[in-house]
């Protein structure tokens, strides 16, 4: 189902590593400001498919893929796309924690905007970031101290927050809370259903209440192809294919 | 699969054939332990040993300040040849750092990885150069390269400014600390470039990602992500650099020109440490000659102890942080 | 799009000054071995190899003396210095976490940086001032102090990349502990420890500074290590800074023979590697 107003288009992917093929012919299209969560057992390629929307994929060995991603109707894999600047609109969230050890909080948050050479008054954005990541009351006082200095949720929310201040048009979340604690979880949840009205998510988790919680859509993911993708509601009340039902009704994965 | 060590012989075996032979075993790999320690003791021994007869003569602190070596007349002082150590290698890393960390990240980061391995290959080579033979390239390749080209280009481009133009001035000799330090730069090269590598693949993938998936371009995310996580290690891989260039003997002694002078200018011909006592050793007869280049040996002994000592600290260092945030 | 622009052109740029210092370190290897080829193939031949020097204004002689020393030194050095490095890196591997490990193994890490020079006069003092003579000995015990470290260090990392389960798998069979380590970790190990005495060897045979005053030189054939004896270096680098243009010829020529030597170790040392990284483990 692809329509007009699509954010993300996808079309026929296939991407791998060498001679193994993870995911096979996938097509998704991804509605503006609406959230998709990617759910499958391990392995069954949901990381693979995320890395793909901003050509994170194509810096591994040996890596490949064929197939289109439509970015607002433009072919993100065609020859004339940096994927520097794709990488500007389709931020990215990774599973651990990854701020830069050596900076601090306001550095760290202010690393994107320095780096695209974003004009303006860097502190209010870094600000309006760590505010957005539920992150601004813990640190507005030390926004000097290292990095590191914080706990793991804390540090997610730093990089939450250091995503979000180049202000990308799509945000991709892959398993952002599987390292946090529940109250951390939670947070970041709260987080996701306040950007959706700004932002275009893209969610991979392996936790399915947590994707029955934050996602307008959900795509079901085995064995490198798209099985199911529908409404949320229907995915985990209605689904269509026995695969899916057997997956969120607990019976593996 | 982390097991803890075998028990310990005793407290499991009872066998006295056994006993003795693990008994002998461990008395063996113990004494050889202790000749390493034992080998250090000796070396720093031998060296106080045989520089003492200069201490009737005079202070350390003379000896380390005078000028003037005149072994003919009983006069030395390693003041000249400390400079001339000093500057060859400081200039060796002044060439040599950049070159070096650009080969790493070259080899690391920016090269297509099918010539990664040819690259590779080349800096082994050139470590592998015994000194000689680069003194042998330089006596007869480099040093008239530098007379020739360099030396009158750098004199007429770099020579008129006031300031470090002293560095430039003076006739073009080819042979002097400017040879010395071209030539101890490539030889510390392979050093700075194979440290440097190691401490940069320590850089945790997630790290490169988090600045990869802001935008960055490559240099950047080396700018971002991989320099200043390698700080303590590069300026480990530096120091053990310095560390080479400073006790480097034949390469040196083949094109620095043997003058135990102090120069302001690079072209000068000047000595080192390692040089004069490659040169005068042998035929030092005088028991107060003898001592004199054995004081030098052990000043040099103490300054390259420091930067190793030094050097492998902080490389070391780099990669405990490593393993703290990976 | 002008910053954006920018910033692909710094990156183009610190691209381009990286591949120049990839460069810049290999023109002059290039330069070297072109050269020490280009110049020193001309003067070898079948007398360059088995004759002794001449003196000066004769033309011809070799290098057969200085070709012998060298394999004589190295050999001694080897005697000494490799039971002395393997074992001292068996002991580090064995017991080595402990403060005394520790302290052999800082120690081992600094000595390995001690100039080849101040080895020398160790070696003057320990051994030619009692024999009142330049030796072949005493170049080999300078050769092998600088062989020790770097083989203890090297050697530990060997024999703790052997794998516990081995080690226990011999252990509980009844083989006790010595025996263990000789005949079981150590034969594991050996194709590692191996590559880096080869490496090691390699490396004493281009060493020039110790030999100066310890080995001395000589003209002639000398099979005996309690006298002074040739050696290729030394006589590179006499033939080097003499004032004869023949001599500077017979320099470039030993120090092909020198490469070859030299890069013939280094290449069996990775040749094993590599078999030992193919074979079956």
């Amino acid at each position: 189902m692809s329509t007009p107003e699509a954010k993300l288009n996808v079309t026929h992917l296939n991407a791998g590593y060498g001679d193994k093929a993870i995911i096979r012919d996938v097509n998704i299209a991804v509605p503006a400001n609406s959230v998709l969560a990617v759910i499958g057992p391990s392995g069954c390629g949901k990381s693979t498919f995320l890395r793909c929307l901003n050509r994170m994929h194509e810096l591994g060995p040996g890596a490949h893929s064929e197939g289109k991603i439509l970015l607002d109707g433009l072919d993100i894999n065609s020859g004339d796309v940096d994927p520097v600047l794709l990488r500007r609109r389709v931020g990215m969230v990774f599973q651990r924690p990854n701020p830069f050890p050596t900076m601090s909080i306001f550095d760290n948050v202010a690393a994107g905007l320095k780096l695209n050479r974003v004009k303006g008054n860097h502190a209010e954005v870094v600000e309006k970031s760590l505010k957005q990541a539920a992150l601004w009351d813990e640190v507005k006082d030390r926004l000097n101290a290292s990095a590191l200095s914080l706990s793991g949720g804390q540090q997610q929310r730093l990089c939450i927050a250091r995503a979000l201040a180049i202000e990308p048009e799509v945000l991709l979340m892959d398993e952002p809370a599987s390292a946090l604690d529940p109250i951390a979880t939670a947070k970041v949840e709260q987080l996701i259903h306040e950007l959706k009205a700004r932002y275009t998510i893209v969610i991979v988790t392996h936790n399915m209440q947590q994707a029955a919680r934050v996602s307008d859509h959900t795509a079901f993911f085995y064995m490198g192809e798209l099985v199911e993708h529908d409404k949320t509601e229907t995915i985990f009340t209605r689904p269509s294919k026995p695969r899916t039902e057997d997956y969120v009704t607990g019976k593996f994965g | 699969m982390a097991l803890e060590a075998p028990a310990s012989p005793q407290s499991t075996r009872h066998h006295a054939g056994v006993n003795r032979g693990d008994r002998a075993w461990n008395g063996l790999l113990l004494g050889l332990g202790l000749a390493v320690l034992a080998l250090a003791a000796v070396i720093i021994g031998m060296l106080l040993h045989a520089s003492q007869p200069l201490w009737k003569a005079m202070s350390p602190w003379q000896f380390l300040k005078s000028t003037d070596w005149d072994p003919a007349n009983d006069s030395f002082g390693a003041l000249p040849f400390i400079y001339g150590t000093l500057v060859t290698s400081g200039l060796a890393l002044l060439l040599a750092v950049p070159v070096g960390l650009g080969l790493s990240i070259f080899l690391t980061e920016l090269a297509p990885k099918q010539l990664r391995p040819f690259v590779a290959f080349g800096v082994e080579l050139l470590a592998g150069i015994p000194s000689v033979v680069y003194g042998l390239w330089g006596l007869f390749t480099l040093a008239p390269l530098l007379r020739e080209h360099v030396q009158p280009f750098l004199a007429k481009v770099l020579g008129p400014i006031p300031g470090i133009g002293a560095l430039f001035r003076g006739a073009p000799l080819g042979l002097g600390f400017l040879s010395a330090g071209v030539i101890l730069a490539i030889m510390i090269l392979p050093t700075i470039c194979a440290v440097t590598t190691e401490v940069v693949k320590t850089v945790p993938l997630p790290l490169r990602e988090a600045s990869l998936a802001l935008g960055a371009t490559r240099w950047e995310m080396v700018r971002l992500s991989v320099l200043p996580y390698s700080k303590a290690g590069i300026l480990g891989a530096v120091l053990l650099g310095l560390g080479r260039a400073l006790g480097e003997t034949m390469a040196v002694t083949m094109v620095i020109g043997n003058n135990p002078e102090i120069h302001a200018s690079l072209f000068a011909a000047g000595y080192s440490l390692p040089s004069v006592i490659a040169n005068e050793f042998a035929e030092a007869t005088d028991a107060s000659h003898t001592a004199a280049l054995a004081s030098l040996a052990l000043v040099l002994f103490a300054i390259t102890f420091l930067m190793n000592a030094g050097a492998r600290v902080l490389v070391r260092r780099s990669k405990h942080t490593a393993g703290a945030h990976g | 799009m002008n910053a954006y622009a920018g910033r692909k052109v710094v990156n183009l740029v610190m691209m381009v000054l990286c591949g120049l210092a990839a460069l810049g370190a290999l023109l002059p290897l290039g330069s070297v071995l072109w050269l020490v080829v280009s110049h020193g193939v001309a003067g070898l031949n079948f007398t360059f190899f088995t004759a002794l020097p001449k003196p000066v204004g004769e033309a011809g002689g070799g290098v057969g003396n200085a070709v012998v020393g060298t394999l004589q030194i190295v050999a001694l050095a080897c005697v000494i210095g490799l039971p002395l490095g393997v074992g001292a890196g068996v002991f580090l591997a064995e017991k080595g976490d402990s403060a005394l490990g520790n302290a052999v193994r800082f120690t081992a890490e600094v000595l390995s940086g001690v100039p080849s020079i101040v080895v020398g006069i160790v070696a003057y003092g320990l051994v030619v001032v009692p024999m009142k003579r330049f030796s072949a000995i005493a170049g080999a015990v300078a050769l092998a102090i600088l062989m020790v470290p770097t083989l203890a260090r090297g050697t530990e990392e060997l024999v703790r990349l052997v794998p516990r389960s081995i080690r226990e798998a011999a252990l509980g069979l009844g083989v006790p502990e010595w025996k263990t380590s000789l005949r079981v970790v150590l034969r594991t190990a050996l194709g590692g420890v191996a590559t880096a005495a080869l490496l090691a060897i390699a490396r004493a045979t281009g060493e020039t500074a110790p030999l100066l005053f310890t080995a001395l030189n000589n003209q002639y054939w000398n099979v005996r290590p309690d006298q002074p004896t040739a050696s290729l270096t030394v006589q590179i680098f006499n033939y080097a800074i003499s004032p004869y243009d023949d001599w500077h010829q017979k320099a470039w020529s030993a120090a092909l023979v020198l490469l070859l030597l030299v890069g013939g170790l280094n290449l069996t040392a990775r040749a094993l590697t590599r078999n030992r990284l193919k074979g079956a483990r």
